[in-house]
């Protein structure tokens, strides 16, 4: 097949929607938080305690829909204790966050070493199944593409709607990027920051599990070491990339799939004359080109990573 | 609830301060070795006997404890200016390649000079990898913190390419090793026929040159001061961005070091598992020592004592040696709790 031909099948476009599911999830997570003014470098850490979580909660019985709500549930907890230290105490956001990443991600190797102490390879569950939309998944490419999913990629478009519209147009939206803008207006109508921010986090933070989550219980079937493997990293590339917009990151994460599709494809035509490790540095070097690319003009949220305190201006 | 700042505390509090984080740490910990159904005071007293209760658990400490002075060094460095370099990682990996690439026949000189030229060449190439976030940060204004975290996946991968290809071992029997280098590139151990190198000593001598550079120089004082106010600091008259490019030099040389020490001092050879995350508890070591030079050396040996100390442990007691990498990861957030403690009053309205 031709390299370009690639590019106009229907199965390469499930992929590259499939990849980019969990990008969705954690971008908006992360999305909410920066909106709010609070940077969560925790991301990485999170999406692994989230990948934990919920592929734990069903392979101790639980059903999938209760794992999902587990693995948010476990991802609230980190950003309450990010929100905690970050917000009303004001530590460095960039300290806190590596500190949670690295908290989460050993809390999640103690805990799986605790409860499977013996195993060599992680047990399987079984995960979400596609569930072809009626009508639509009939057209092709597109229709394949989009509507051919688990149940959990179509709450991850379901999530950016969601998150658009309560950004934009709802009182605790407005709030929330009026935190992150210009906290003192906040706090001028009777609005706590510190609750807002709190709470942004606290959900961003959820969100960003769901997106661990969805690698175990829906991309793949079982949890490994190391499986987010920087996607968190790439999520705050590609909040910066989408301007700190739900829309515009959203296409980012899906460009960013396919092209990571594209470059399993391309890497299994190339037949090792090119080293493999070349098409896995790609997305790490395009996220860091996307920052590159965008940074002159990006405008970031104007209080993001200054703490607030009430009566200061 | 208010933060108001009080009076820099003294000197024993200041030394109190680390010791309350720790106790806080040893607290929420030890609810993890109950769940685990064991013992916290039995478990704590293994790690410690494990880390120091004998010559060769503290030989063993003293040993890990060599990279993390390096790491811890690289990130107290760049802390201090505000450099949130997070890719001690990487950089530790370029010092592995140099000291291979230059440490394996390449160069046929004695010791004396050959391993001074090496960990030249390594400080050289990490901080050049650590320049290039830095000027992406002044030049674009690209966050230096997701640039630096990115790059270590990069180098990984572009190490595992050279182990895999130009730089792999051909009697390797497969494994994605290097050569081992050659022995005028080696360091020699201190006590004969123990693991304990004399990256150890590079590593004392680098904390106390770094402390001078820190507390006596100009740059000191400018790295201090662009990272306290940067506006400020350029309103006087400091190259802000000229001193950011010095910082990123010595961060990345001092965690290119770490590296040179592990293949040159112990493993004599580049794998990819040369690190067992060494950059990442760099930031732990550093923000332990309260980003003080000389600190780095007491905090990166206790943070090593943990890792070494919790592996014994976990030979005998049914607790994951994992339990390491919590505790290290906790202090690290009851530090900065402790340290914002000392400088601020909590006033509950």
């Amino acid at each position: 097949m031709d390299a370009l031909e690639i590019l106009f099948t229907a199965s390469f476009w499930v992929a590259a929607i499939r990849i980019a599911s969990p990008l969705i999830f954690a971008t908006m997570g992360e999305l909410i938080c920066e909106r709010a003014g609070v940077l969560n470098l925790g991301i990485e850490g999170i999406m692994t305690a989230g990948a934990f979580a919920g592929w734990f909660t069903v392979y101790a019985g639980g059903d999938l829909w209760t794992g999902v709500l587990v693995a948010a549930l476990a991802g609230a907890m980190f950003g309450l204790l990010h929100a905690t230290l970050t917000v009303p105490l004001g530590l460095s956001q960039h300290v806190v966050g590596i500190g949670v990443t690295l908290l989460a991600t050993s809390l999640t190797y103690f805990t799986y070493r605790l409860a499977l102490p013996e195993v060599t390879s992680p047990p399987k569950i079984e995960p979400f199944q596609p569930l072809p939309i009626p009508g639509l998944s009939k057209n092709p490419v597109v229709g394949e593409a989009l509507f051919t999913q688990t149940p959990l990629t179509y709450l991850a478009f379901l999530t950016v709607a969601v998150v658009a519209w309560v950004l934009y147009r709802t009182p605790v939206g407005l709030a929330v990027r009026a935190a992150g803008e210009n906290p003192s207006a906040v706090e001028a109508q009777g609005i706590s920051v510190t609750g807002i921010r709190i709470g942004a986090v606290m959900v961003g933070s959820a969100l960003m599990a769901i997106g661990g989550a969805f690698l175990t219980m829906s991309a793949f079937n079982s949890f490994f070491f190391e499986m987010i493997n920087g996607r968190g990293w790439i999520c705050i590339a590609l909040v910066v990339f989408g301007s700190w917009r739900p829309g515009k990151a959203l296409v980012g994460a899906i460009l960013f799939a396919a092209f990571d599709a594209y470059q399993v494809r391309l890497q299994q035509m190339s037949g090792g004359i090119v080293p493999y490790q070349v098409f896995l540095m790609m997305p790490y070097a395009l996220s860091i080109l996307a920052l590159i690319l965008v940074a002159r003009r990006a405008t970031y949220p104007k209080a993001l990573m200054i703490p607030y305190q009430k009566g200061e201006r | 609830m208010r933060l108001e700042p009080k009076p820099a505390p003294s000197l024993a509090l200041t030394l109190l301060f680390p010791i309350a984080a720790i106790v806080a740490t040893l607290l929420i910990t030890s609810l993890l070795v109950l769940a685990a159904g064991a013992s916290p005071l039995s478990v704590f007293y293994l790690v410690a006997k494990g880390a120091a209760g004998s010559q060769f658990a503290l030989l063993e400490t003293l040993t890990r404890a060599t990279p993390l002075i390096f790491t811890g060094l690289a990130v107290a460095v760049a802390f201090r200016a505000k450099l949130w370099n997070i890719g001690a990682e990487a950089q530790l990996y370029v010092g592995g390649i140099v000291t291979v690439v230059l440490g394996t026949g390449a160069l046929p000189l004695p010791s004396v000079i050959l391993i001074p030229v090496i960990m030249l060449a390594a400080m050289l190439a990490g901080g050049l990898l650590l320049l290039g976030p830095a000027v992406l940060k002044t030049r674009f204004g690209v966050d230096e913190v997701v640039t630096t975290l990115l790059l270590n996946f990069i180098v990984l991968l572009f190490v595992s390419m050279l182990l895999e290809g130009v730089l792999k071992d051909p009697m390797g029997l497969g494994w994605p090793q290097s050569q081992k280098v050659i022995a005028e590139a080696q360091l020699p151990r201190i006590i004969q026929g123990k693991r304990l190198h004399y990256g150890f000593v590079i590593a004392i001598v680098s904390a106390i040159v770094v402390w001078v550079i820190m507390k006596k120089t100009v740059l000191g004082y400018e790295m201090r001061a662009v990272g306290h106010n940067p506006e400020g600091a350029r309103f006087v008259g400091i190259p802000v961005n000229r001193v950011l490019m010095k910082t990123a030099l010595l961060s990345g040389g001092l965690a290119a070091l770490a590296g040179f020490s592990e293949v040159s001092g112990l493993k004599g050879n580049l794998t990819l598992d040369l690190s067992p995350g060494y950059g990442y508890s760099g930031i732990v070591v550093a923000m332990l020592a309260m980003l003080n030079p000389l600190g780095v050396i007491a905090s990166a040996i206790f943070v090593a004592g943990i890792f070494v100390g919790a592996d014994a442990m976990s030979r005998t007691a049914k607790v994951p040696s994992y339990i390491a990498d919590v505790m290290v990861a906790t202090s690290l957030l009851t530090m900065v709790v402790a340290i914002l403690l000392t400088r601020f009053k909590v006033r509950w309205r």
